[in-house]
């Protein structure tokens, strides 16, 4: 299989400290990939190259055939989304405004009004808040606004659908303040995206939502990617002992075969 | 499955609720636009009713009025177009300018308290206008009229740009400009120049002092429709980015790198707008000297009417800049008549009280 985002050996520096040193990731159409690791693991820095927001101090990112740095913003835009921790919005824009600022970029062909509408409706049905449509963003709670952006990310993916170009879709910790039900929703949504044919990145501090849901896991301490595979392959006592510096127990309920873990203690020093 | 038809169908017409909030918006304020110039056409110390206006539009259509028009009717002709008609013109220009780049501003610096001269072009404008009242002569020699007219308004548009290219250069690093920074070191800026206005004010005599008050007080009188020749085509390169800077705003509004994913050329949108604003509020200044007020307070109105997207909000603040701007400035040469009332103070007299009853009048508070 091919990637559509290949990452070789990247290295993030700045003011002497390195916050990413040498990490290499293929991101594959159809399959969700998780990155996995604790505060300051240099998770969101990787992203941010990634979606070339930042460009790497050593190594290369290429999507295609293309180096990603070459690609001007509005048509990288129609081929990547993202979702950052938190968004704030100035001023009181409304929810369904803030979903529909996704298709306005310049340069981008005008689709007719309706079909716009269109998209934005099923876009926000996705994340769950057309009811919040007619809501001002600023006076959500942090979740629905995870929500609203996730929805925003998904709109400006399926609005560019049009040009045929694989996409990749990348989440930053977009569960963090997510209802459990809401979390579940993500993740399936996340899931049913993936099948239709895109690349799915998302950064997670759930071991267990990552180990139920994902195709891959890439583990990272200290700016370096210390495991990468598929959840059952990687995630053991001693992997998450390394790298989180936890104590567990890997419990195996059913369905078998996906590991869960379970910690309980912190590992001392 | 139904009850989320259901609901589509009522984002649906909400959608189309504020669609139609919007075009009837456009409507009221393109009427209000009219009615303004209309007023202000017929206003002044000497009184021409609508009919007058009417018979003097027709008789120049026509073309041949030298034979059958009355001496009354070329003596209107006169104040009209020499006078009244440059007068108006440049208020609307200054007023949509002033608008449109308070609203700018207010996006590129995300802090609804920004205004139009946020990025330095008020303080080296003001600096550069009080170094010419108090020291011109001594430096370029030229006399008073030629002063008043061609050097001092060059130097506040040429202070007000090198400001602004000042604060930008020192707020970009590696092709990226940090707006933060650019707010922090216009602040710095303004009070430099503020204490350099202080010492000039000190030396200076009586007359001077007084003309540094009035210019920083805003006047449309001296307009003319050589001045109005030269803020046009700046006033229009600003309008006429409205539609490419709105998309880029909108996304702006969720931040720089938000934008960037969306796909909107960050750079160049903050590029695009400093310069413009800079070079539309540069000539303003020059003008008729510094008009506080509706920079701030028109953008700021017509989000609470209309929302905050800024395909609509850029457009309309330059009507109701526009409109503001006619009418203040019609009352500014009428209510003291024949002198003229500083524009400035006007605008915040207006304005003031009208923006606290509008705050007053809400039962909830305002989420900047």
């Amino acid at each position: 299989m091919t990637a559509l985002v290949s990452a070789r050996s990247l290295s993030y520096a700045i003011g002497g400290k390195t916050l990413v040193d040498d990490v290499s990731l293929d991101l594959e159409a159809g399959l969700l990939t998780a990155i996995l690791g604790p505060n300051g693991a240099g998770k969101t820095t990787l992203l941010r190259m990634l979606t070339g927001e930042l460009k790497p101090t050593i190594g290369s990112v290429r999507m295609g055939d293309e180096t990603l740095h070459t690609i001007p913003a509005w048509r990288l835009a129609t081929r990547r989304a993202v979702m950052t921790q938190a968004t704030s919005v100035t001023f009181p824009f409304t929810c369904y405004e803030v979903v529909r600022i996704a298709m306005q970029s310049p340069r981008r062909k005008a689709a007719s009004a309706s079909a716009m509408d269109d998209t934005v409706v099923e876009a926000m049905a996705v994340a769950d808040v057309l009811h919040l449509a007619d809501r001002f963003y600023h006076t959500l709670s942090g979740g629905e606004q995870q929500r609203v952006q996730f929805a925003r990310a998904v709109c400006q993916l399926k609005s560019s659908a049009q040009f045929g170009m694989p996409q990749v879709l990348y989440l930053d910790e977009p569960t963090s303040n997510l209802d459990l039900r809401h979390q579940l929703m993500l993740i399936a949504a996340a899931r049913t995206l993936a099948t239709a044919g895109l690349a799915v990145c998302a950064i997670l501090h759930d071991v267990n939502l990552a180990c139920s849901h994902v195709d891959r896991i890439v583990m990272m301490k200290s700016g370096r990617a210390v495991a990468s595979g598929r959840p059952a392959a990687i995630v053991d006592r001693s992997t998450v002992r390394n790298v989180f510096d936890v104590d567990i127990l890997v419990c195996e309920p059913p369905p078998a075969g996906t590991p869960y873990v379970l910690p309980f203690t912190q590992r001392p020093g | 499955m139904s009850a989320e038809a259901a609901t589509a169908a009522q984002v649906r017409s909400f959608v189309a609720g504020r669609k139609r909030r919007t075009h009837l918006g456009f409507l009221i304020l393109a009427l209000v636009v009219i009615l303004s110039v209309v007023v202000a056409l017929t206003s002044g110390p000497i009184a021409i009713p609508p009919q007058r206006l009417w018979a003097l539009a027709r008789s120049t259509f026509d073309g041949q009025s030298s034979g059958q028009s009355s001496p009354g009717l070329a003596r209107d002709a006169l104040v009209l177009f020499n006078i009244r008609l440059p007068r108006i013109v440049l208020a609307l220009l200054l007023g949509a300018a002033l608008g449109v780049s308070g609203a700018l501003m207010q996006g590129l610096f995300r802090n609804p308290l920004a205004d139009p001269g946020i990025a330095g072009i008020s303080s080296g404008a003001a600096l550069a206008a009080a170094l010419m009242i108090v020291l011109g002569h001594h430096i370029t020699g030229v006399d008073a009229a030629l002063m008043q007219t061609v050097v001092m308004p060059l130097a506040a548009f040429l202070g007000g740009l090198i400001a602004t290219m000042f604060l930008y250069g020192i707020a970009t690093r590696e092709g990226q400009t940090s707006v933060a920074t650019m707010l922090l070191a216009g602040i710095a800026l303004a009070a430099l120049a503020m204490a350099c206005i202080g010492l000039l004010i000190f030396i200076s005599d009586d007359r001077q002092l007084r003309d540094i008050t009035f210019w920083t007080l805003g006047s449309l009188g001296g307009a003319n429709w050589q001045k109005v020749s030269v803020v046009a085509p700046m006033v229009t390169l600003l309008l006429g980015a409205m539609p490419f800077l709105a998309r880029g705003m909108n996304a702006l509004s969720m931040g720089g790198a938000a934008a960037f994913h969306l796909g909107v050329p960050v750079q160049i949108i903050k590029t695009v707008c400093i310069v413009l604003v800079a070079l539309a509020v540069g000539v303003s200044v020059a003008a008729a000297g510094t008009i506080g007020f509706v920079g701030i307070v028109v953008p700021h109105l017509l989000r609470l009417a209309i929302g905050a997207d800024y395909r609509a909000l850029l457009p309309m603040s330059a009507m109701a800049g526009a409109a503001l701007l006619v009418i203040a400035d019609a009352i500014a040469r009428t209510i003291v008549a024949p002198a003229d009332l500083p524009i400035g103070i006007l605008t915040a007299l207006i304005g003031g009280p009208f923006f606290l009853w509008l705050l007053l009048r809400r039962n909830r508070n305002i989420d900047l």
